[in-house]
């Protein structure tokens, strides 16, 4: 199978108090903080997982916009590859403020666990038993022809049956994600156009 | 497909600025570890091996900076800037570049950095190595744990099959700072000892650090003596802990039979294995399980983290380049620091570097996130 056969099976934004699934808004919230909004989004589709609270805001976003996605989903050979900009600098700042008080005593391995940005794949891994390839990039903006050679390379070497990409980004407060299923059959070609446009919809 | 292989190379480390000095005291069983008393770091004495800032500063004057750089930056760039050379490569529009770290320039977050806080983005990080040597791409960052380092060759080579780039220059680097060892300490995970991976007495890691690159490329009339062939790869996720190796070894055993299957081989095929053994209890139990189960209990197997400590982003590279000398010496380096078997199940860990000749090799790295890389590399030249 050639990669141009390839086809965006589904898509999700999460931004700016709002989450959606094929440009449909399915929840939105007006809490100003993304603590209390990504709580209320949990709450919304109502999911049973208690390891949520546990995790830090790069995961907690990355894993929401995941069970949009892949909730309804029997496939499980679905690698991940995603990417962003701030890495997890939300929480190496909040490691890197405990460790400043006074000869490191204050490291607490809860959150330094959280330190790399990959974490938030673990997270979407265990939650819907993935046991498949796993890529983190970061990039200055949302590269979506590397990530599409990426999946590709994944899909006709068979190493994946279905990719889920994209950009996570959570630093200093803001937040953004736009994931997207790539498959077999779906919605839209795979081209780096679209998915540009489709990154830029509001 | 086309073959893809890695080429020139480079290690910066506690032994020298390039990989033939590491290779050196490696064939002859001499740590690069040793006890390292800085306070700024931690309060306690801890075994590491670092890379001298007095030499690092004289190699990378001569490179003519025209601009101040951090420390880690200096050792990527002196690292790749041999690479580069040694390649003869132009940088043109078919040129990659992949820099693999797990925290870059994390230390730039300590209250005296003379360095603005933007320089711990890691696309900074790519950026400033990009425009340092003129590359025409923008860095590809790859930041997944302690697999990176050998994740980082699979990823260039899929690039290349994807026609994306002829060549990838791919480098890698960690440092030992602060903020990671303070980290490792929570967990309650670091060694007071020179580590001892596989070891009835192991008590845990050892941070390192180093940087090292090499090129990884699709022409076959740019190689080196100890040149290979990357002939399977794969990546697989445990699905069952962020910080806890699984019980099962689940990833690490469906990384390593998916790249089998790839290169078409089967567990005998395999000469050597480069193992991650990191020294904990858990990491080197899970690596006996998956190992068994993938039939490779017999395999001659080692960790190079008795020489360099674990190098964080940067070991899956180092530990490649030290492969590919491996299989290019038909030698076997010795597991430093291990003495007694002290997982549950059986594994032939080097016990003496001994000559064997080899042709295939495989390595193994495991991460928190539950990442799992297992790469395959076959020896060009006999």
């Amino acid at each position: 199978m050639s990669s141009a056969d390839y086809k965006i099976k589904s898509y999700c934004h999460i931004r700016d108090g709002k989450v959606s699934k094929n440009g449909e808004v399915l929840f939105s919230d007006s809490s100003e903080e993304f603590s209390a909004f990504i709580k209320a989004t949990y709450k919304h589709f109502e999911t049973d997982y208690s390891k949520f609270f546990k995790m830090d805001n790069l995961s907690k976003l990355a894993f929401m916009g995941a069970e949009v996605l892949l909730r309804d989903t029997d496939e499980k050979n679905i690698a991940l590859i995603l990417s962003n900009r701030a890495s997890s600098l939300d929480t190496d700042r909040k490691h890197q403020a405990a460790i400043s008080k006074q000869s490191g005593a204050f490291a607490s391995p809860a959150v330094f666990v959280y330190t790399l940005p990959n974490i938030c794949m673990g997270e979407i891994s265990i939650r819907h038993e993935l046991y498949s390839e796993n890529s983190f990039f970061i990039f200055a903006e949302f590269k979506p022809h590397l990530l599409s050679d990426y999946a590709n390379d994944l899909l006709e070497t068979e190493k994946a049956n279905e990719v889920l990409c994209g950009w996570v980004d959570y630093d200093k407060g803001k937040y953004d994600a736009f994931l997207y299923v790539i498959a077999k059959k779906g919605l839209l070609p795979l081209d780096t156009g679209e998915l540009t446009k489709l990154y830029r919809t509001k | 497909m086309n073959s893809v292989y890695l080429s020139h190379n480079n290690i910066i480390s506690a032994y020298g600025f390039d990989s033939a000095a590491a290779v050196s005291s490696i064939k002859n069983e001499v740590s690069g570890l040793s006890l390292v008393d800085d306070s700024k770091i931690l309060p306690n004495p801890f075994y590491s091996s670092l890379i001298p800032q007095g030499s690092l500063s004289e190699a990378f004057e001569k490179l003519n900076p025209k601009e101040a750089y951090t420390r880690l930056e200096q050792i990527l760039l002196v690292s790749l800037a041999d690479t580069i050379k040694k390649s003869g490569i132009e940088l043109s529009d078919r040129v990659g570049l992949i820099v693999s770290t797990t925290k870059g320039n994390i230390d730039v977050l300590e209250d005296d950095s003379p360095f603005d806080e933007e320089r711990a983005y890691l696309n900074e990080l790519g950026k400033k190595i990009e425009n340092f040597f003129g590359f025409k791409n923008e860095a590809i960052v790859l930041s997944n744990a302690c697999v990176s380092g050998v994740l980082a060759l699979a990823v260039a080579k899929r690039f290349i099959h994807q026609k994306r780039y002829d060549h990838v220059f791919v480098v890698a680097g960690d440092l030992v700072s602060k903020f990671i060892l303070t980290g490792f300490n929570s967990f309650q995970a670091l060694s007071e000892t020179p580590c001892r991976p596989y070891c009835k007495t192991r008590a845990g890691i050892n941070i390192g650090e180093v940087g090292c690159s090499v090129l990884v490329t699709a022409d076959n009339t740019n190689l080196v003596d100890e040149s290979v062939r990357i002939i399977g790869e794969a990546s697989c996720n445990d699905a069952n802990h962020i910080s806890g190796p699984s019980r099962t070894g689940e990833g690490l055993y469906r990384s390593i039979v998916s790249a089998m299957n790839q290169a078409e081989i089967e567990a005998d095929a395999i000469d050597y294995i480069s193992a991650h053994g990191t020294a904990t209890n858990y990491n080197d139990e899970m690596e006996a399980i998956a190992f068994n189960r993938a039939n490779l209990q017999h395999t001659p197997l080692n960790s190079l983290k008795g020489y360099f400590g674990h190098t964080l982003g940067a070991s899956g590279l180092l530990e490649t380049i030290i492969g590919m000398y491996s299989l290019h010496s038909n030698t076997l380096f010795a597991s430093l620091g291990f003495q007694e078997l002290g997982v549950s199940k059986p594994l032939h860990i080097i016990k003496k570097t001994t000559a064997k000749e080899s042709s295939i090799f495989l390595k193994t790295a495991s991460g928190f996130g539950g990442c799992n890389t297992a790469a395959i590399f076959q020896k060009v030249n006999s």
